[in-house]
């Protein structure tokens, strides 16, 4: 697949080129409901004497990677895993809150498989793989029965059962969950059994490495070129098959819901070694985090959408109002913008919608609390009227752990000063583009989680990123890569082959430039400056304007950086700016191909919308005829227009509808 | 806000290390103690220095990434995280000792941040519930007592930060170790390996140098989690029904 | 491996280190268990001096004439002289695990700390307390040090003695160091042996833990105040 013999070489709008359309050849005719059976039976099988022999290197510790690296192990392949924190427990999955979609239908109220797989579809506008969808709530209950077997502790009834609550606008409960630490207590749950592989030898665990290459062998991949983060040291990993469990990429635009370390870096080098780039630009933005105060902020925080269930939100109807004290300011003399335009859904309309609505807000003057950089982004989330409806000891029990902690965030009192919130970038639908099996376009590189496109098209539905970095990890996965290693053990490659010494020697000379340039700028400046074009250009609501302007913003802003850069400090040893500059140098690349494909899809789905592309009352107009695709981005070279490949969605078991809330 | 900062500064493992002082000058109120550091960091790039190396990831009080030992107490003065203390904890013109966790077990690699992979080790001496992916039978076939399950959960907090160990004066990390024993302990699905799992945990406790435990309560006092003393009683209590170890 | 950066650590020798807790908890219930029939038989005094001294008496023919005469005491000397062996050499133990565990210390010093209050308590006061029992065994039981001329009477020798200031401020400071070591050991015995597992039991212990530590103290001091306030004579 990797191939573009019918590449156009024609440059459509000045940007990009296009290639030949590219199709999932993995997945089996049939009913959608036997796909994934057929396909587990049609995957050859590894005979578990040979699985030592077989090595399987996975990068990343979150769900999706400490689940599969436990259940590679367990299987008896010999793995080795990787991330860049100083323990696999701490990858950014542990800070997920609300809970993980599974269709068990313990409530009995009308749940099924079908449900989930078409909720999913349908929440993610239509621009999702209907096969891998399905084949994701097809496994979603086997999630839970894994977890519970491995000692999570969900919440449960007082009849010893667990408890599910409805999530994030659907009407079936379907949601298990373990207080607002859901992600946290399945990712410690992965990563036990993770460390169990570990003690028992077949896991070799890389804690404070970081990936910086990917190892191409004969059009495979073939292994890893990893940084210790301790000594310096650049060592070099071969397998004969790589996973990718590396995350998204929302730190693009600095400020984000990620943690600080969650990078691009692992995804960019294996695009830049081919493997196709889906759909970039989709990027969800969550509309309940804390406002940023100021220009010293380095991260956002999340709060539970839950909150919207009893807070009303508001902002001043006049500008001149904005920095009163909200006590004062009169019920005559607020706008709930929210309930006014969609009464039909008030406060609860889909995230993309109230997230988009709050920033209009602002963008007029409306918004509330401290200014940065002259504008107010903040609106208010208020719980007076659920305060005097329900009582305080009410709203405390129900949302007590939310309140404290904006409380500690803040130094406010949210039960008599209203909240402030204002939206922020949570998840990226868009990843390295895998087919069925999770095989990306380079054979012998899967990618899984959040790290690949597959599963939530333009939006995604909340609880259903843990359902499917589980999904990947622990039931996917191991079931379609024995397919790709029983035709190994491969040829036995070692680190004097010329592919690998080339990729020493690249990561190498990187590690060597950044330190050399010398300049007078600091990483983290370079990272505000592109977070802030990302964010203006590429967030919310994109133009065709804006996005042009972005591009020439990031090319001009990445010459400065490889010419203006400072990095202190050498290459032996822990040294966090050398690390961080790798990760911003590929996030600017990034940037890039995002606010290309955001440009190219001239239409608004999901969590991208194009401010050309609206119904005449504003809401997002989707084109299915022109871009029922997915958007498969080729690296084009350095300086080079990337090269786009469509993957037509093809949907034979839902219908489309167009989306309205009004 | 004017602050004056003593900060340990020690270049790799093997090195010496030193308290330097910095004065940092218009730091906000609202900004967390670590976007601080981020500050002065950023002030010494543009002198030249090397910046301060710390630890954090998720900056919002879950990962257990972060965590420095701020004027003698464990993530500093709040009973939180380290990303989640906020400078209007302080005062103006305040003076702000910063040091790594204390522990050698948890061995400084730079600056404040340390090593904390024994406790991965102790995790891998007996941490988990064997339980093989596709093994498992349904959710719904053990009932598990709400109270049991909370407390479980309860345990279960402990995000791995150290601040335990830290705050012990004999760094002990028994409040590490009795979060999890009681975490598996208290669900049916952790019965079968919960003598074999305590006996392990603790000698490998002990084999990474870790002090014991004298009920002073200080691991609690600073966990950010608020994980109580109590785990500690589980773990000895379980460990006498393991027979002290003595059993065959 | 290359996860790490520490050395691999050298085999721990010696017992486990919930073993040696154990061990100086149960010798510390031992210990209480005899400093309350001690202050039991302190009390005799309050009746009268012939009381203190038949009480005294019969420690020594206690089972007799099933067993020869101070049997009893010795068996329960040897008992005590174990657990305080027992008790001293396994604080001792850990003190210096936690020693090594820690060999680097914190330049900066939270402001109120009772666990460095009471760490401090329990082992430089344990050894306080154990120089005290010396004392008091050269005072009143090999008498080997007179405070104020010798007495046949253990009642009289008591007396005398607590007619003497220095003798009351003496004990009185051992007993403070006595309630401390109590209040903080029987809490942590009972952790030890695993009784806290709710932060009601926790209640429950803390209640216990001041009770008894407050009783003993209080009992133990009756009578050197009666004697020097002159309500025994």
């Amino acid at each position: 697949m990797t191939d573009t013999v019918t590449r156009n070489d024609e440059l459509i709008d000045g940007i990009y080129r296009e290639g030949a359309p590219i199709t999932d050849t993995k997945a089996p005719g049939g009913d959608i409901a036997d796909k994934w059976t057929t396909r587990k039976f049609e995957a050859a099988l590894v005979n578990p004497a040979n699985r030592r022999k077989l090595s399987v290197i996975i990068v990343g510790t979150g769900l999706a990677g400490a689940s599969a690296g436990a259940t590679l192990g367990e299987a008896g392949y010999k793995v080795k895993s990787f991330c860049y924190q100083d323990s696999p427990r701490r990858a950014h999955s542990i800070a997920a809150q609300g809970g993980i979609n599974a269709a068990k239908n313990y409530k009995g109220d009308g749940d099924s498989v079908h449900r989930l797989f078409y909720d999913t579809v349908k929440g993610g506008d239509y621009r999702s793989r209907e096969t891998n969808v399905y084949r994701l709530a097809e496994v979603s209950a086997d999630i839970i029965d894994q977890c519970v077997a491995q000692g999570v502790p969900f919440a449960r009834e007082y009849g010893g059962l667990l408890d599910n609550r409805s999530f994030g606008g659907v009407q079936v409960s379907r949601t298990f969950y373990a207080r607002g630490q859901t992600g946290q207590q399945l990712l410690i749950g992965a990563y036990q059994a993770l460390e169990r592989q570990i003690a028992a030898g077949t896991v070799e665990m890389f804690a404070r490495h970081e990936m910086l290459e990917l190892v191409v062998v004969d059009g495979k991949a073939r292994g890893i070129i990893a940084r210790d983060m301790v000594t310096g040291e650049v060592e070099t990993h071969l397998a004969d098959a790589v996973v990718l469990a590396s995350g998204g990429y929302g730190n693009v635009f600095f400020l984000s819901t990620n943690a600080m370390g969650c990078n691009v870096t692992a995804s960019w080098r294996a695009h830049r070694k081919g493997a196709y780039f889906g759909n970039p630009c989709y990027t969800q933005i969550h509309p309940t985090c804390i406002p940023q105060t100021g220009e010293h902020q380095s991260k956002l925080t999340l709060m539970s959408e839950s909150l919207r269930n009893d807070g009303r939100i508001w902002v001043p109807k006049n500008a001149e109002d904005c920095d009163k004290d909200p006590r004062e300011i009169g019920e005559d003399d607020r706008d709930y913008y929210l309930e006014r335009i969609y009464p039909g859904f008030g406060n609860l309309v889909p995230r993309d919608i109230a997230s988009r609505q709050a920033k209009n807000m602002c963008d007029e003057g409306r918004g509330v609390g401290p200014a940065v950089d002259g504008v107010r982004r903040g609106v208010y989330l208020d719980f007076a009227d659920a305060i005097e409806r329900l009582g305080e000891d009410a709203v405390r029990s129900k949302y007590g752990n939310l309140f404290d902690m904006y409380q500690q965030i803040t130094g406010e009192n949210p039960y008599q000063v209203p909240m402030r919130i204002y939206p922020a970038v949570h998840y990226t639908m868009g990843g390295l583009w895998v087919d069925y099996d999770l095989q990306s376009s380079i054979p012998g590189l899967f990618v899984t989680g959040e790290a690949n496109f597959s599963d939530h098209g333009a939006n995604r539905l909340g609880a259903s990123a843990l359902m499917q970095g589980l999904a990947d990890g622990y039931f996917v996965l191991p079931n379609t890569i024995r397919d790709y290693l029983a035709k190994g053990p491969f040829t036995k490659i070692t680190e004097d082959d010329p592919a690998v010494a080339e990729a020493v020697q690249g990561v190498q000379d990187r590690i060597e430039k950044f330190l050399s340039i010398d300049g007078t700028r600091s990483v983290d400046s370079y990272h505000k400056a592109l977070g802030k074009i990302m964010w203006e250009k590429c967030g919310m609501e994109r133009t065709e304007e804006g996005l042009r302007e972005a591009i020439e913003e990031i090319r001009a802003l990445r010459t400065d950086f490889w010419s203006n850069v400072r990095v202190l400090g050498s290459a032996e040893g822990l040294n966090q700016s050398l690390e961080k500059a790798g990760r911003v140098a590929d996030f600017l690349e990034l940037g890039e191909l995002m606010c290309i494909d955001a440009l190219h899809r001239n239409e608004s789905c999901g969590g991208h919308f194009r401010a050309e592309s609206q119904t005449e009352d504003g809401e997002a107009l989707r084109h299915d005829d022109e871009y029922a695709y997915v958007a498969a981005w080729e690296w084009g070279g350095d300086d080079e227009a990337p090269v786009l490949h469509k993957e037509d969605l093809v949907y034979d078991f839902i219908e489309l509808k167009q989306r309205s809330y009004k | 806000m004017r602050i004056s900062l003593k900060i340990w500064r020690q270049d790799g493992p093997a090195d010496d290390g030193r308290m330097v002082d910095y004065r940092l000058e218009e730091v906000s109120e609202d900004s967390s103690f670590l976007e601080m550091l981020d500050l002065l960091n950023e002030q010494l790039i543009d002198k030249g220095e090397e910046p301060v190396a710390f630890d954090s990831d998720c900056r919002e009080g879950i990962c257990g990434m972060c965590g420095v030992v701020i004027n003698g107490e464990a993530h500093g003065p709040e009973r939180t995280t380290t990303c989640q203390l906020h400078m209007r904890s302080f005062d103006d013109g305040d003076e702000i000792i910063i040091e790594p966790w204390r522990a050698d077990p948890f061995p400084v690699i730079k600056d404040l941040c340390v090593d904390r992979s024994s406790f991965d080790r102790i995790i891998q001496s007996g941490g988990f519930i064997s339980a093989n992916t596709g093994s498992a039978p349904d959710a719904h076939a053990t009932p598990v007592p709400k109270e049991d399950a909370d407390r479980a959960f309860m345990a279960a907090e402990c995000i791995g930060c150290g601040a335990c160990v830290a705050a012990c004066p004999n760094a002990s990390a028994m409040l590490f170790m009795g979060s999890k024993v009681t975490h598996l302990g208290e669900l049916p699905q952790g019965q079968p390996e919960r003598e074999a799992r305590v006996l392990q945990m603790t000698a490998q406790h002990d084999l990474e140098g870790f002090g014991g435990c004298t009920n002073l309560g200080e691991c609690s006092r600073a966990c950010p989690k608020g994980i109580p003393l109590n785990v500690i009683s589980q773990l000895n209590a379980d460990y006498r029904r393991a027979g002290y170890g003595g059993r065959d | 491996m290359a996860t790490s950066t520490a050395p691999a650590p050298a085999a721990r020798k010696g017992p486990p280190t919930i073993l040696l807790k154990t061990v100086v908890a149960v010798t510390g219930v031992f210990f209480v268990l005899f400093v309350l029939v001690h202050m039991y038989g302190n009390l005799q005094i309050l009746i009268g001096t012939e009381a203190f001294d038949e009480y005294a008496h019969h420690l020594r023919t206690f089972g007799e004439p099933m067993l020869p005469e101070k049997s009893f005491l010795w068996v329960a000397r040897i008992l005590l002289l174990v657990s305080v062996v027992a008790h001293v050499w396994a604080s001792m133990s850990l003190w210096r695990r936690a020693g090594q565990a820690r060999r680097t210390r914190y330049a900066g010093k939270k402001k109120v700390s009772y666990g460095r209050f009471y760490a401090k308590a329990m082992r430089w006061g344990g050894l306080a307390l154990l120089a005290f029992v010396v004392f008091h065994i050269l005072h009143f039981t090999t008498q080997t040090i007179t405070v104020d001329g010798a007495y046949p009477s253990p009642a009289e020798r008591v007396i005398s003695s607590f007619e003497v200031w220095w003798a009351v401020l003496l004990y009185t400071v051992a007993m403070v160091f006595l309630g401390m070591h109590l209040l903080h050991g029987i809490w942590g015995a009972a952790m030890t042996v695993g009784l806290n597992t709710s932060l009601k039991r926790a209640e429950q212990i803390r209640f216990v833990s001041i009770a008894l530590s407050t009783i003993i103290v209080v009992g133990f001091l009756i009578p050197p105040f009666a004697i020097f306030f002159g309500f025994i004579e």
